[in-house]
């Protein structure tokens, strides 16, 4: 059976001084029904531009040359502009990093969301209406009924996630893609955010691609992992595989910095040197420069993503010939 | 709302009372009451005509105020007429300044609000279908076009269009001004096109600018995302929220209407303010001109007040207080 969402090999470009640069480079994922994938990496690793190209929506002068979306086997980048119109919002929805701006600051809250409902159903606005009300209940938002006519200005940042989220809901969407949804929130927020979409997930079956870069989420919320490293994803694998048998040196690394798994009183063990900017990516493995596993074939070809266990892929050189150091180091 | 109107209308008062000093200063002590005496009867005349004249155009008393005497001097006066809308008559030809004003507001308007109502009706609409085709060549033609078009003199567009189109093709007169409304259609139309077309390079750039920086935020790649159109997002959300900018340079423009256009009404012979206004620099007619500034003022103040307590009603974030 397929899945809900196959990204095949998809490659979006920006210009640079010295031509196109593919910040999302041939990547490939795979969202199944009701689950969770967590697309994780550093700040400008690619992983908005990601999920931005999923939606069709990067924003100009870049562009996807390559690669297919399959959404229930159909290739989103075959729609004309009108038929990927319908998939956006109704299919797959997206909230944002930015509460504070993703709101249209001079329409009320409630409008932004039934604008949403009735772009997509022919429904009277006071159906409408009635439907966001339910889905503020649903998403926490106390007072719903006086919500409805506040401006975003009025609103808190936890709260206004909570209208993105029900915006997001308001069409009972397969697929909802949330690009750091709490990087912007108090931590105390951050909590009710997550937990809430872990609720929401549960109670309606629906899939998330969640973007972050933060492990502790990573951890609460995904089913499986893909990490993405300089524009390619590196290693793929449920959230216990990821977690307890990091395969790839970049993700063995991540781990062992995460604040959260360290022992105290000893130093923040961290992955040496910096993230290559994308005009420094060379012919070979983008992670080579700070790699220690690395060796003369690293620095010249890229490692394909292959199959190393149980629904589980990595992109090593060192893994595939057998010479990485592996498991806990 | 009420007392940031009233405060307001105080900074408004200190603006205008500031204005009338500057006017003193220039029509009183820079030019002397004398030299607008001699400019207006001439180099060759007697001290005692120079004087009766001063008389008879109340410019005959001390212009500062001395001990004792704090009202009568022109320092005083010169506020007091003009607070009192009490002009007096012109320098140049003894007619009531009120009258002219009067006689040439109708004219005025008759150019002037048509005029904004057409800028803004072609401005606009063509400046969200420029910013549609945002990176296009579509919206790449409509700056070069812009820019061409704001970079000609309007005294080009004045001249060019009585020659093409009142001396080559008869359409239209050339100039001159009727009050029959059938005929003023037929005179208007001449200065309404070249305003309409002066004025569209700069204001299509300028909205274009407005609508563009609104079009790259995150609530309209929220709307996007939501499955929006791109036409429904220009009209509903970048629309909605350019309102302020764009206020501000239309709002303000309104209370200008009532002053006429300087160079429109001089070159078709509209006898509007403005046309008041050109001939009263050129015939140094300082009364006609003191008064047309001081008015000027008054309404730019106007203006202003007028703009902000509307960002109260476009933005709900503003809060006048």
């Amino acid at each position: 059976m397929t899945a809900l969402l196959e990204v095949e090999g998809l490659t979006t470009q920006f210009p640079g001084a010295r031509g196109a640069l593919s910040i999302v480079d041939g990547n490939d994922l795979r969202v199944e029904r009701g689950e969770v994938l967590a697309l994780v990496g550093e700040s400008g690793c690619g992983k908005s531009m990601t999920a931005l190209s999923l939606m069709r929506l990067v924003p100009k002068p870049g562009r996807i040359v390559a690669g297919q979306v399959r959404l229930e086997g159909r290739d989103l980048l075959e729609l004309s502009v009108t038929e990927m119109r319908r998939v956006r919002g109704r299919r797959i929805a997206m909230i944002f990093q930015e509460p504070m701006t993703s709101l249209n600051p001079v329409i009320p809250v409630g409008d932004q969301v039934i604008e949403a409902i009735r772009l997509h159903e022919s429904i009277s606005r006071s159906e409408a209406k009635k439907r966001c009300r339910d889905l503020f209940v649903e998403v926490g938002i106390p007072d719903p009924e006086e919500r409805l006519d506040a401006y975003p200005h009025q609103l808190s940042g936890g709260l206004k996630q909570r209208v993105m989220i029900a915006m997001a809901l308001s069409t009972r969407p397969d697929l909802l893609i949330a690009d750091e949804p709490t990087t912007a929130l108090d931590v105390t927020i951050q909590a009710q955010i997550i937990r809430l979409l872990r609720d929401i997930q549960r109670d309606r079956g629906m899939s998330i691609l969640l973007i972050t870069h933060d492990l502790g989420i990573v951890n609460e919320l995904s089913d499986r992992v893909a990490v993405m490293y300089a524009g390619r994803i590196v290693e793929t694998g449920s959230r216990s595989q990821i977690f307890r048998e990091p395969a790839h040196p970049y993700t063995r690394g991540l781990l062992r910095s995460n604040p959260t798994l360290a022992q105290p009183g000893q130093r923040l063990p961290e992955i040496a040197g910096v993230v290559p900017s994308p005009e420094e990516w060379g012919a070979g493995c983008r992670f080579a420069t700070r790699c220690g596993d690395r060796f003369d074939l690293c620095d010249r070809e890229v490692p394909d993503l292959l199959e190393i266990g149980d629904h589980r892929r990595t992109a090593c050189h060192a893994i595939e010939s057998g010479s990485a150091r592996g498991g806990q180091s | 709302m009420l007392a940031y109107l009233i405060r307001r209308l105080t900074y408004g008062v200190g603006v205008v009372f500031g204005v009338l000093f500057f006017l003193f200063v220039l029509f009183f002590t820079v030019t002397s009451p004398d030299d607008v005496a001699r400019k207006a009867l001439g180099e060759r005349v007697t001290p005692a005509v120079v004087e009766q004249w001063k008389i008879n155009h109340g410019y005959d008393l001390p212009l500062f105020p001395a001990p004792g005497a704090w009202q009568e001097n022109m320092l005083f006066e010169h506020y007091r007429r003009m607070l009192t809308f009490d002009f007096g008559r012109s320098d140049a030809d003894d007619t009531p300044i009120a009258d002219r004003i009067r006689s040439g507001m109708m004219p005025s308007l008759t150019l002037t609000l048509p005029l904004f109502v057409l800028s803004l009706l072609t401005a606009i609409p063509l400046a969200l279908l420029v910013a549609f085709f945002r990176e296009t060549y579509i919206d790449r033609l409509g700056v070069v076009i812009s820019v061409l078009a704001m970079s000609v003199s309007i005294l080009l567009y004045i001249i060019g269009a009585q020659y093409l189109v009142g001396r080559l093709l008869h359409w239209f007169p050339i100039s001159g001004f009727d009050s029959d409304p059938q005929l003023i259609v037929r005179f208007l139309a001449l200065p309404l096109l070249v305003g309409v077309l002066a004025g569209l390079g700069g204001d299509v750039r300028f909205y274009r600018t407005v609508f563009l920086e609104e079009s790259n935020t995150d609530y309209v790649r929220t709307a996007r995302a939501k499955g929006c159109g791109e036409g429904r997002i220009m009209v509903r959300h970048v629309f909605r929220n350019s309102l302020i900018p764009l206020l501000t340079r239309v709002i303000l423009a309104i209370p200008f209407l009532f002053m006429g256009s300087l160079l429109l009404e001089s070159f078709f012979g509209i006898p509007g303010l403005g046309a008041i206004t050109v001939d009263a620099i050129q015939g140094n007619d300082f009364s006609v001109l003191r008064t047309m500034v001081y008015i000027g003022s008054l309404l730019f103040v106007f203006g202003q007040i007028i703009t902000d307590l509307s960002y109260g009603l476009v933005d709900p974030r503003v809060r006048l207080e």
